[in-house]
């Protein structure tokens, strides 16, 4: 039944994107400059793209939602980058990578894709190293490492706590290198509302002007989304507040496949809610777990403070539960530790709904000099929040949504199902399998922007050499056009009595209650109905104010959410219909008698991509996951 | 707490704003500034009226899309931190407070507290980076940097963009910003090669671009987020100098 | 900028210990060769034109930096920047501006008489007498208590320049620049007190 091709080439696993490149089509230099791309967003993956086209010689259009394209939310990752280098000696290689991300993927991505982010991953850190990205440095001028969780080697490169912002940087100096070069022309403040199709290939994009409001058309022999991920669709998240899924939503609309949309990341290093007017969660970085302690009282409802506990009375649960990979467990191991002792009784703080990350041991051990080295901007951040100094009193983390692992289904080329249609970082589902390993995601958008995407793409343009400039008159662009301009006009016509947000924190409510870091058949069944509900609600009681045609940020946020919706009801289908545990996502019915989670490689692994089938329910669509090169475990990090 | 707001409202960049008063009641000093405008426009929108549109993103003071100038503060009262991380723990019950956007001629208002910041990214794009394409590159740890440089190219390097240092300035002066790209990039060896065609071409771009100059009050390091020091624009001003004075013409 | 103005912090070193020579009990003596050798040396001579014209360049300089710099926020802010900085800094043109009309005052008084185009005062000997012209000048009362308040402006102006001179060449070093601070502030007391101890000496002699 599958109508996927994954096109990945033959070999072995460790020559195959070798011999990808060496014999894959090329574009000379002079129908290179008659060839236009567009890229969406302008994160690490989309900036790194369209600068690395340009300095190739396409025409490249660029596309942000910010007013910079430094803005983009890559910029707020903290802990690192990941690469084989093996700088520290201590027994790294591509294959182990590849394996590390396999297996804290949870065996549910694609092997040859994983194996080759592992290739690439060296090129990174020279690429950027050359750009000038001041990675942390020891005493002898070479670059430092540190640990991460999920990895018994230290593999990740680091900028303080903010690598992912100077890798952004340097993407950015790129890309701001090309715009002055011409090769890029860059647009602002668009958000993308539609992709428009001609003879079944994407060739263009639908814009809004933010600041005008006027629709705008732009025509490209292909299109390529590097939009990041949809965790804004659980309210709260690590998300920026406009990190949206727009673009990816209308693909899918226009026949990209969704793949694994269930595979959310929740991560455990979070400072926790505290109250209801509560916009966004602010994440510690997970190199905190490198000295930072985990406990929580061995009493229920224990009201001391916690420098008044002695250490008898305090159950550092990670450490008992998992004595090889303690507090460095991955992710969702982590946060569903952290759950399990809240949901048992045993959470700090006003709302319960915490755990302690404690520094006392490591600033006994180090020094609070070392210790302000390596997390001053995390401390600094933790204490304007919370008025509480973690260098004194441990600090109160909780879970939240992070990253998404979904997303649109690409092939071997990380091109979707639409010919045309590219999708890079964590707007496509690739790489990362059921759980993402921490500084995995730079490390992923980078190397499609630099180092897949540039090669790959020629294999599709090379055919439209003599294709001409498309124009944007034709009546794809303007069908889709007057869909964006209906759609618009119903919001704002609605005229109704909830405030978008108000319906945002309902979405957010049922998600994160019914598909979050817990799952089971009953509550998800329950959220597909809420879900219809609160979509009838969105379209019949929203109050959009404004106008059209003005800088409108609620007509934004409204446009954003009806995708969210929509995108909420995929997400929870297959949760559903994924019956088994893996990674990020935790079905209750599905785990071991010790509560972990229980894979079932004999009738799940595969990739379940959707298929959007109108009015009806959408498609299931399979794409089977072999693994020649590796052997599935059930994942043991005790 | 309950408070009264004094907010810049300006339709678009063509039309004159003004100050507006508003009451709001029930801030909880745990919301952060921009919760607390989310607050006060989701009660703007239930009455009708058009809420105060602000630039913000990430909300966890890295993206630098927020920047507000509160009761003549860029990023409100307290020190290194962006508007988004200020909480309202740092005002009290019956302030006053008044919101205005960032001026400067090279800033125009775009609606409400929103401004065009592009002139920054013309900055960076007349030469704010190092010329290697992708792929063109040696090893990594082929060109060792000392531990001090690296740390101080970092230091620089922490700039977010937020244009604070421009809306603190008496002169509405980009200096800390530019230098602070020119330290980064200078302070490292595979930036040095470029250096002298870089501050150069920045600082023309910069002059272009209508920012005023330098008259060293510091008022930029005291407020900007990130607390970038001042001795960077010595070390730009140094760059320019020799580039210069020293450097033959082409 | 910078560079003009280090030049003039230099003159006012050279400046002020040719002032202090009036308080030495010689009835003026070495006051005058002092001043005679001032006017007489070619080498000097040199200098004084150097002199005027960075007096020239720091001036022009500052007023067109100033006119750039308020045009570069054409709409104000209606609350005040409240920003911690030194207060001073922020005001160099008005204290400069200040300075300036005190030089006018001076030149009158002294340098156009020497040229010529003033003429002599009563109770001075000749064009040169620089001498008696103080001391006609340092007994009006105001005249000195203005004469000592503009000097405080000048220290204050200078202890922002001195050091700001030294950022705008670009020599911050964090070894270096604290002792530039504290020269600065140093320096700038010698000025304003060196100078007011004069009218302070005549204040409390007569």
């Amino acid at each position: 039944m599958t109508k996927l091709d994954s096109k990945i080439p033959g070999g072995n696993l460790a020559d195959k994107w070798t011999n990808y490149k060496s014999v894959v089509s090329l574009v000379s230099p002079a129908n290179k400059m008659k060839l236009d791309v567009i890229v969406v967003g302008t994160g690490l993956a989309g900036a790194s793209a369209a600068a690395s086209l340009g300095e190739l010689g396409y025409n490249v259009k660029a596309f942000c939602y910010q007013d910079s394209p430094r803005r983009a939310h890559s910029i707020a990752a903290q802990g690192g980058i990941n690469a084989a280098k093996n700088y520290q000696n201590d027994g790294d290689s591509v294959y182990r990578l590849f394996v590390d991300t396999i297996k804290g993927g949870d065996y549910r991505a694609r092997e040859a894709n994983v194996y080759r982010l592992a290739e690439v991953s060296n090129m990174i850190i020279d690429q950027c190293v050359a750009q000038g990205v001041p990675f942390a440095r020891d005493y002898g001028g070479s670059l430092d490492n540190r640990s991460f969780g999920g990895a018994q080697v230290s593999r990740t490169f680091y900028a303080r706590g903010q690598t992912g912002q100077q890798l952004l940087l340097g993407a950015y100096s790129a890309l701001s290198r090309q715009i002055n070069k011409k090769t890029v022309t860059m647009y602002s403040r668009r958000e993308i509302l539609d992709i428009v199709i001609i003879d079944g290939k994407a060739r263009g994009v639908i814009a809004r002007n933010l600041i005008t409001g006027e629709i705008e058309r732009y025509s490209a022999h292909a299109v390529v989304l590097a939009s990041g991920g949809y965790g804004n669709v659980f309210y709260l998240s690590t998300n920026a507040m406009a990190s949206n899924a727009t673009a990816v939503w209308k693909a899918y609309k226009k026949g990209a496949f969704f793949a694994n949309p269930c595979f959310t990341q929740i991560h455990p290093t979070c400072i926790p809610v505290v109250g209801e007017n509560q916009s966004k969660l602010t994440l510690m970085s997970e190199s905190l777990r490198n000295d930072g302690r985990i406990w929580v009282p061995k009493n229920k409802d224990d009201r001391r403070k916690p420098a008044d506990i002695p250490e008898d009375e305090r159950d550092y649960y990670l450490e008992r539960r998992y004595p090889a990979f303690g507090n460095l467990v991955p992710r969702d191991v982590a946060s569903r530790a952290a759950k399990e002792r809240c949901d048992a009784g045993y959470g700090v703080g006003s709302s319960k709904l915490a755990v302690y990350l404690d520094f006392a041991d490591a600033i006994k051990r180090l020094g609070k000099k070392v210790i302000e080295e390596r997390y001053s901007n995390l401390f600094q951040m933790y204490e304007k929040i919370t008025d509480e100094n973690p260098y004194e009193t441990p600090m109160r983390i909780f879970p939240a949504v992070h990253y998404v692992m979904g997303g649109l289904w690409v092939n071997y080329n990380l091109m979707t199902t639409v010919p045309g249609l590219y999708a890079l970082g964590e707007c496509n589902f690739s790489d990362h399998g059921a759980n993402r390993l921490g500084a995995s995601a730079l490390m992923q958008g980078l190397a499609d922007g630099y180092f897949v995407l540039p090669y790959t793409i020629g294999e599709y343009l090379s055919a439209d050499i003599r294709t001409g400039k498309i124009s944007s008159e034709h009546p794809a662009f303007k069908e889709a056009e007057e869909n964006v301009k209906e759609i618009l006009n119903k919001l704002i016509n609605i005229k109704g009595s909830k405030t978008v947000d108000q319906i945002h924190k309902k979405l957010g409510k049922i998600m994160w209650e019914y598909c979050g870091m817990g799952r089971n058949e009953a509550g998800l069944t329950k959220a597909i109905s809420l879900i219809k509900e609160l979509k009838e609600e969105f379209w019949k009681d929203v109050k959009v104010p404004g106008e059209l045609n003005e800088f409108n940020t609620e007509l934004e946020k409204a446009g954003r959410l009806a995708d969210y919706i929509e995108l909420a009801e995929l997400i929870v289908r297959d949760a559903l219909h994924r019956k088994e545990s893996c990674g990020g996502h935790f079905r209750e019915e599905f785990q071991t008698e010790e509560g972990e989670a229980k894979r079932d490689d004999e009738h799940f692994a595969y990739v379940a991509a959707w298929e959007y089938n109108f009015d009806d329910e959408p498609l299931l669509n399979k794409e089977p996951l072999k693994f020649e090169s590796i052997e599935l475990k059930q994942r043991n990090y005790k | 707490m309950n408070l009264t707001l004094k907010i810049w409202r300006q339709k678009n960049s063509t039309s004159k704003g003004k100050l507006v008063k508003y009451k709001l009641d029930g801030v909880s000093e745990e919301m952060s500034f921009l919760e607390m405008l989310d607050m006060l426009n989701e009660q703007l929108i239930l009455q009708d009226q058009d809420p105060v549109a602000f630039d913000n993103d990430c909300r966890e003071g890295i993206c630098g899309m927020c920047g507000l100038y509160i009761s003549g503060r860029a990023h409100g009262p307290d020190v290194g931190v962006t508007t988004c991380q200020l909480t309202m723990r740092n005002f009290k019950d019956g302030d006053t407070i008044t919101v205005e956007p960032w001026r400067a001629k090279a800033f125009t208002v775009i609606k409400d507290l929103v401004v065009d910041r592009s002139a920054f990214d013309r900055i960076i794009q007349a030469g704010g980076y190092i010329s290697v394409n992708t792929g063109s590159m040696p090893d990594a740890n082929s060109i060792p940097v000392s531990k001090r440089n690296s740390d101080l190219a970092m230091d620089a390097a922490a700039c977010i963009g937020c244009g604070a240092c421009v809306a603190s300035c008496k002169n509405a002066s980009a200096m800390l910003f530019v230098s602070a790209k020119v330290s980064h990039l200078e302070l490292l060896p595979q930036g040095k090669i470029e250096a002298a065609e870089r501050v150069q071409n920045m600082v023309k771009k910069m002059d272009e671009l209508g920012f005023g100059n330098c008259t060293n009050t510091y008022a930029c390091e005291v407020e900007c987020p990130k607390q970038i020091s001042v001795s960077n624009i010595a070390r730009m001003n140094r760059e320019f100098l020799h580039a210069k004075v020293c450097k033959e013409k082409h | 900028m910078s560079l003009a103005g280090l030049f003039l912090v230099v003159f006012l070193l050279v400046h002020l210990s040719i002032n202090l020579l009036i308080l030495k009990d010689d009835g003026g003596k070495s006051f005058i060769a002092a001043s005679e050798f001032m006017s007489s040396n070619p080498l000097i001579k040199i200098m004084e034109i150097v002199l005027f014209g960075c007096l020239f360049i720091h001036m022009i300089y500052g007023v067109i930096l100033t006119i750039k710099n308020w045009m570069s926020r054409p709409v104000k802010y209606s609350v005040v920047n409240k920003t911690d900085t030194s207060f001073f800094s922020r005001y160099m043109i008005y204290t400069g501006g200040i300075i300036f009309i005190f030089l006018a005052i001076h030149f009158m008084n002294f340098y156009f008489v020497k040229l010529g185009l003033v003429d002599i005062p009563e109770g001075a000997g000749n064009r040169h007498d620089f001498y008696n012209m103080v001391i006609n000048l340092f007994s009006i009362p105001s005249y000195s208590v203005i004469y000592i308040i503009l000097m405080l402006l000048l220290g204050l102006h200078l202890n922002h320049a001195f050091q700001a001179a030294f950022q705008t060449l670009g020599i911050n070093h964090n070894k270096y620049t604290p002792a530039i601070k504290v020269l600065a502030t140093i320096y700038s007391i010698i000025v304003s007190v060196g100078f007011s101890i004069i009218p302070l000496y005549f204040l409390l002699k007569y």
